[in-house]
């Protein structure tokens, strides 16, 4: 499965209702132009609802288009929606749960 | 203490009294399923609010008590009086244990704590078919049920089902901060997050909201608080919100409304543990059966179904639905309710106090103006100013019931220890009167209420002899009177036997051999210092301290105390106490140079005195003998008796006096300041009060003036009779 080398892609921003238009397009594009996007979420200091979405809507355009799609060093804010609503294992991506968490 | 572990100590002690009285209850009608309920759901809300400030011993205690309110509620284990005495120990021991919590200590005191570990060890092994040793006490819920079909149904979890409008987010909502705040009404068990209504990446918008969730969520949260953390989006929301212990049928409803597939919801409702799997096929089962049946028509609900199959029956949906109702409408009552500190309230009255007499002083000086249009506005200001001190006054009225309610279980209790059967009936129990009376009438009325249950209330056996039923009543009563609160205890027991009294007292060096007193003064005897006829001291009562103690408190209320017997038929103790300490509205009369002020609302009515009752103490009221005081005689105030005397004739406990002043200066309202403690054995005086014009008045007294004037007749009518019955 691991045939292609992941291809990074680093969000350096919030994912809000603010960002969502412009991150739909940059992650899709992203998503089309790799079969391996591995998404570093690291500086992500806040999530919303919005942001969310954009990552079950890639999640699913990945499976549907056959590729994959891995999110790495969650930041605490994703890590804590992704917790919250449930979606970790949805997702299926190592999660490093910091000791003092 | 921090303010929350305060809040919880106050909320629990509440919970507890609740309990208590559901417990009480329980004995009477055991299969009242809504009262268990109400005990269980006491339990738990203080099991659960002591997890949140941390106090893990009494968490770790009420669980155990609750397993017990859980089998006792499923029907595992009958309701007997042994269970409830166990579990009214066990309200008390809780009621140590807050205590100790709101003392600060970390542990309860060795004492409290071996006591609580042989309840639990009582209930353990009796009620819980456990043995004593495998008491460790894992704080966790054991309600679940494991159900046949596999997995396990948390019953008692709200299920919420969200589905949100795709407008949502442009609106500036998340609603993800919805759910965040959900959480501060309780646990959210299990969340499914469900994104099947989003369309493919092309018409995909990003700024619509697209999810929806379905919630296991467990809160002591009424439905209309959860429905209120979605007020800001009820219009462009789905919200579905089952309660604790949903019918199947309605699960399988709800699975109808909403728009994904029908198993997929099944799958998350069985995953949240809301249904078991079994369940669920049965009932899409029967629904998809119907449909093929039906060809054409539209399948129906699945409710249909299973009430068409009688597996629901509609009277018991209905009557649940009845019952939360009344428990929401019994919750949004509570919610109008909010605590205050009583000192805040003090404050209020005392200032509303000082406006009282700021506003009589303004009074006084438009009147004396005769500018007749500032006498009109501060007669206006004065009405409202009234106005305002009654419903201050009314602020810290409370009705009585609740102090009464505690006597239930000092009657159970205390008939079982002497082995008699009592019963408690209060009536009034609606009447208001001061917080602050409230809190110290307390004491005095446990002392009467165990006097009761004592000395009053005969053995079944002795009872039944001097056929009467074998069950003993005691009543609470309660009622205003002319401004002053009654209450009674009335027992329908033997009675204070008079001549055992008498022979007491004067055995006891209290009375005279020779002295003469007329039946109400001998059995009031027993009010004296070290008085009890009791032929055994008990446990309950009979040391012979508690009745002078009990009308040194309700004289230190300014109120009063006294019995009234029927031999073999029973005793009423009455006490009466004023409404309120702080203000009263009162009646200014002069003597000479000093003012006095008595309280309206014993006022009769005022006459002239009439030169006929010259050096007689008593005048002719309408054909009435009414005995009466020359208040200038009595507080010694010398000066020059005027043309025209007035005699203002009050009333107290049915008994009417005169008072004789010199002039009659009209209604004038009183703020009561206490006297100090050098004129704490002045009699007939009450207090003081400041004039509007500043200077001082003193409040008569109105009891012991009646009690004054009332005596020194009755001794003198009584004393005749006696030299009458001597001499031959």
């Amino acid at each position: 499965m691991d045939d292609y080398p992941a291809k990074p892609l680093v969000i350096d921003d919030d994912m809000t209702i603010y960002q969502a238009l412009a991150q739909k397009e940059q992650l899709l594009a992203a998503l089309a132009a790799a079969d391996h996007l591995e998404l570093d979420l690291a500086g992500v200091a806040t999530m919303d609802t919005a942001g969310l979405q954009l990552l079950i809507l890639l999640k699913r355009e990945a499976l549907q288009q056959g590729k994959r799609l891995t999110i790495s060093r969650h930041s605490p804010a994703v890590r804590h929606v992704l917790d919250f609503c449930n979606l970790v294992a949805a997702f299926g991506d190592p999660l490093i749960i910091p000791a003092n968490a | 203490m921090d303010e929350l572990t305060s809040t919880f100590v106050t909320e629990s002690r509440d919970q507890l009294l609740a309990m208590e009285d559901g417990l009480l209850k329980l004995e009477q009608a055991p299969d009242d399923a809504s009262n268990l309920g109400a005990i269980f759901r006491a339990a738990h809300t203080i099991k659960g609010g002591a997890g949140v400030v941390e106090c893990h011993y009494i968490e770790a205690f009420t669980h155990k008590v609750e397993n017990v309110l859980d089998k006792l509620r499923n029907g595992e284990i009958p309701v007997s009086s042994e269970l409830s005495t166990v579990l009214l120990e066990c309200c008390d021991h809780l009621g140590a244990l807050l205590d100790a919590l709101a003392n600060g200590l970390p542990q309860p005191e060795a004492a409290v704590q071996q006591r609580g570990d042989a309840l639990l060890a009582e209930l353990s092994r009796k009620f819980l078919g456990e043995d004593a040793a495998g008491g460790a006490l894992p704080v966790e819920h054991e309600a679940d049920l494991a159900a046949s079909g596999g997995g396990i149904v948390v019953t008692d979890a709200w299920h919420i089902s969200l589905r949100f409008g795709p407008g949502v987010l442009k609106n500036g909502t998340d609603p993800l901060s919805f759910l965040h705040y959900l959480t501060s009404l309780g646990e959210i068990i299990a969340l499914t997050t469900l994104a099947d209504a989003m369309p493919g990446a092309a018409q995909m918008d990003p700024e619509c909201c697209y999810l929806g969730f379905e919630l296991r969520f467990q809160t002591r949260a009424s439905k209309a608080q959860i429905e209120s953390v979605f007020d800001f989006v009820r219009d462009e929301c789905t919200l579905h919100i089952l309660p604790p212990n949903s019918k199947i049928e309605e699960y399988l409803k709800l699975i109808d409304q909403l728009p994904e597939d029908s198993m997929r919801l099944g799958e998350i409702l069985v995953r949240s543990g809301a249904l078991t799997q079994s369940e669920l096929e049965a009932g899409l089962a029967a629904q998809s059966g119907a449909a093929a049946a039906g060809e054409m028509a539209a399948p129906p609900p699945i409710g249909e179904i299973l009430v068409g199959q009688k597996v629901v029956h509609k009277e018991i949906v209905e009557a649940a639905a009845n019952r939360q109702a009344a428990v929401n409408e019994k919750k949004a009552g509570e919610a109008r309710m909010i605590r205050v500190h009583a000192d805040k309230l003090d404050q209020l009255i005392d200032l509303v106090g000082e406006l009282v007499i700021a506003g009589a002083g303004t009074s006084l000086l438009a009147q004396r103006s005769g500018y007749s249009e500032l006498v009109e506005s501060t007669s206006v200001l004065r009405r409202l100013v009234e106005d305002i001190r009654d419903s201050a006054l009314q602020l810290r009225m409370v009705q009585i019931g609740e102090t009464f309610n505690r006597f239930n279980r000092v009657v159970r209790d205390g008939s079982r220890e002497l082995g008699k059967s009592i019963d408690l009936l209060i009536t009034g129990a609606e009447t208001e009167l001061d917080k602050s009376v409230v809190e110290k009438l307390g004491d005095p009325l446990m002392h009467l209420v165990r006097n009761a249950i004592d000395h009053g209330i005969e053995t079944p056996a002795v009872r039944a002899q001097r056929g009467k039923p074998e069950n003993g009543t005691v009543q609470l009563n309660a009622y205003h009177d002319s401004g002053s609160v009654v209450i009674e205890v009335i027992d329908d027991g033997g009675g204070l036997p008079k001549e055992k009294i008498r022979a007491k007292a004067i055995e006891r060096g209290l009375l005279d051999p020779a002295a003469t007193l007329t039946e109400h003064e001998i059995i009031n005897l027993i009010f004296e210092a070290g008085f009890s006829t009791a032929d055994q001291v008990t446990n309950i009562s009979g040391r012979g301290v508690g009745m002078d103690v009990v009308r040194r408190n309700i004289q230190g209320l300014r109120g009063s105390v006294e019995v009234s017997t029927n031999e073999g038929q029973g005793s009423t103790f009455t006490v009466r106490l004023p409404l309120t300490l702080a203000i009263i509205d009162g009646f200014l009369t002069g003597v000479g140079k000093a003012a006095y002020v008595v309280p309206l609302e014993s006022v009769v009515e005022c006459i002239e005195l009439t030169e006929t009752t010259a050096g007689r103490n008593y005048l002719n009221l309408r054909g009435e003998v009414l005995p009466f005081v020359r208040l200038r005689e009595l507080f010694e105030i010398g000066g020059e008796v005027p043309a025209r005397q007035n005699v203002v004739i009050v009333h107290y406990a049915g008994r009417k006096a005169g008072l004789v002043v010199d002039t009659l200066l009209g209604e004038f309202q009183t703020v009561i300041k206490p006297l100090g403690v050098l004129f704490r054995h002045l009699r007939g005086i009450g207090g003081s009060t400041i004039l509007g014009s500043g200077e001082v008045a003193l409040i008569l007294d109105v009891p012991a003036l009646v009690g004054l004037v009332g005596s020194s007749e009755e001794r003198r009518l009584a004393a005749p009779r006696r030299e009458t019955a001597l001499t031959p």
